[in-house]
């Protein structure tokens, strides 16, 4: 067989791209994100129509296509309905968590959505669905959702 | 197309430099809610929906399923489409093929943009050619400016003619309560404001503006329930003709002469100038304001500035040109061509207000992307036959 790259120098260009990006969180995350880092407080919205408390809070019910007028103080306790382990170290796991890492989606008492977040103070193989989980607040507040460090067993 | 199409409800939100209060499905929502509110429609009769804005601009990749939360597209048909500076017109355009293939009857239609949220000649330039515009690509002003450039020294036009043009839009967008921008300004403003580009002035291009816009079309067979004298679709046209920045025929919009000459002949329409009675032109620099017109056949080559200066095209004129006050007043870049399409169907269903132009019976909205595209709707009072 020949080889179809002989006498061919394929040119490489490298190149990156850099849009930087600031994004308004809106009035309603605003809110939400205020009373978190200040009063360690989780907050959800509730459709008067159908019901159903958000978290994240949204400003507008997706299936009624109404407004979400009511604020609702959500526990910082709740269930995990599903879980996974990273056992290897990669991009998205921010460096002050060792592997493994346990990402948990946790449903807070008080709301219809759930929320994903990082299980912690446990080991892998003690994580099952339906446990019992407390939100941990992080000392440093910055009004990200990392103001919450993670979610532990209730004992 | 199986089923004609009109418009039957458009929605905008008062477009600003930044909307800090809401975030983008909160922005596009607000559109959202008035075009419903306009055909007097909920979000359960709508059948399917057509998003778009600018890749790169807020950096979200999947805005199609990001955005249902303020769209209503939960649980129904929703594509994106982006053609860069074109999208607001391309989605209206997909809309028109949705509703006229006669499988969908009312489609919501949305263009939307935080143009605060980035940096847009940072977004822009990924538009280009990696190996070979875009180490060498100055952003989208410069090759505004070498349109200008060519056009001037082809036709012997100045930078005056260009200013009247700003002029004349920023008066326009006083008119407007929707408008980002809305200070008049005098010739020698312009004049006198910083030089972007030679020959392009601060106040002949654009700003950048956070807004959104919506538009419901509906088929033949509801249409009429919906709204008693909606804006019939009469033809559409599309033209993207770049691949190199070297390729444009600088001082002539290719893409706008053999869209309109598209146009013209799909609906019989002999003199543009004559037939039509109000054009809301993709606009986003006032030079554009002379040179495309002549493209569009509405005056020769070379005298767009003469009619312009004869008043012809201002509010009051024989055809009026961007009531709403144009690109130059207002910018939410994969809204703007949606907004042109909104507010000559605005003009055609005699909604426009403050800026409305009498008698309506033929408007012109069109798109206009970066790399000399055109695309284009010719709006009608009439059912098309
Ligand atoms: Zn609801």
């Amino acid at each position: 067989m020949s080889d179809p790259f002989k006498g061919i120098e394929p040119m490489v260009y490298q190149s990156k791209i850099n849009v930087p990006y600031s994004w308004w969180a809106g009035d309603t995350a605003s809110k939400f994100y205020i009373t978190l880092r200040d009063e360690k407080i989780i907050l959800g919205t509730k459709c008067e129509t159908c019901n159903k408390v958000f978290l994240p809070p949204r400003k507008v019910c997706p299936s009624c296509f109404t407004e979400n007028r009511e604020w609702v103080t959500l526990a910082d306790e709740g269930t995990v309905l599903s879980f996974t382990v990273a056992r290897r170290r990669f991009a998205a796991i921010p460096n002050n968590k060792k592997v493994p890492v346990i990402w948990g989606l946790i449903k807070l008492d008080g709301a219809d959505t759930a929320m994903l977040h990082y299980l912690d103070e446990i080991k892998p193989e003690n994580v099952t669905i339906g446990m019992r989980v407390k939100a941990v607040f992080s000392e440093v507040r910055q009004g990200t959702i990392r103001d919450i460090s993670h979610f532990k067993p209730v004992q | 197309m199986s089923k004609r199409v009109a418009i039957v409800g458009t929605g905008q939100t008062f477009h600003k430099s930044h909307r800090p209060d809401v975030n983008g499905q909160e922005i596009i929502n607000e559109a959202v809610m008035r075009a419903l509110e306009d055909a007097d429609l909920k979000i359960k009769e709508i059948d399917a929906i057509v998003i778009g804005n600018m890749d790169h601009f807020e950096g979200i990749n999947y805005v199609d399923c990001w955005s249902v939360d303020g769209s209503g597209g939960m649980m129904k048909p929703i594509i994106k489409l982006t053609t860069g500076g074109t999208t607001g017109c391309t989605v209206a355009i997909g809309g028109y093929h949705l509703v006229g293939s006669g499988m969908f009857d009312r489609v919501m239609i949305i263009g939307w943009e935080k143009n605060s949220e980035s940096d847009t000649t940072g977004a822009i330039t990924t538009a280009f050619d990696p190996v070979w515009d875009r180490l060498v690509f100055a952003g989208a002003i410069s090759g505004l400016a070498a349109e200008a450039q060519a056009y001037m020294a082809r036709y012997g036009a100045t930078d005056r003619d260009g200013a009247r043009v700003s002029v004349r839009d920023r008066k326009h967008a006083t008119h407007n309560p929707h408008a980002h921008l809305r200070k008049e300004v005098s010739l020698e403003d312009v004049l006198a404001s910083p030089m972007l580009a030679d020959p392009i002035h601060l106040l002949d291009v654009c700003p950048r503006s956070d807004g959104a816009c919506a538009v419901i079309m509906a088929s033949e067979d509801v249409a009429e329930k919906i709204c008693p004298k909606p804006d019939w679709i009469w033809a559409t046209a599309t033209r993207h003709s770049y691949s190199y920045l070297g390729d444009a025929d600088y001082g002539r919009l290719t893409s706008m002469r053999e869209g309109s000459q598209e146009l013209w002949k799909k609906t019989g329409i002999k003199e543009p100038r004559k037939e039509l009675d109000v054009i809301e032109l993709y606009q986003p620099y006032s030079f554009g304001g002379l040179i495309w017109i002549e493209d569009m056949g509405i005056v020769g080559p070379g005298e767009a500035p003469q009619y312009i200066w004869d008043g012809n095209t201002d509010m009051g004129g024989e055809l009026p040109i961007n009531p709403s006050g144009g690109v130059i007043a207002t910018n939410p870049i994969g809204a703007t061509g949606l907004i042109r399409c909104a507010e000559a169907a605005m003009q055609v269903m005699g909604k426009a207000e403050g800026r409305q132009v009498p008698d309506v019976n033929f408007a012109f909205s069109s798109g206009f992307g970066g790399c000399w595209w055109t695309d284009m709707i010719l709006h009608g009072r009439k059912k098309p036959e």
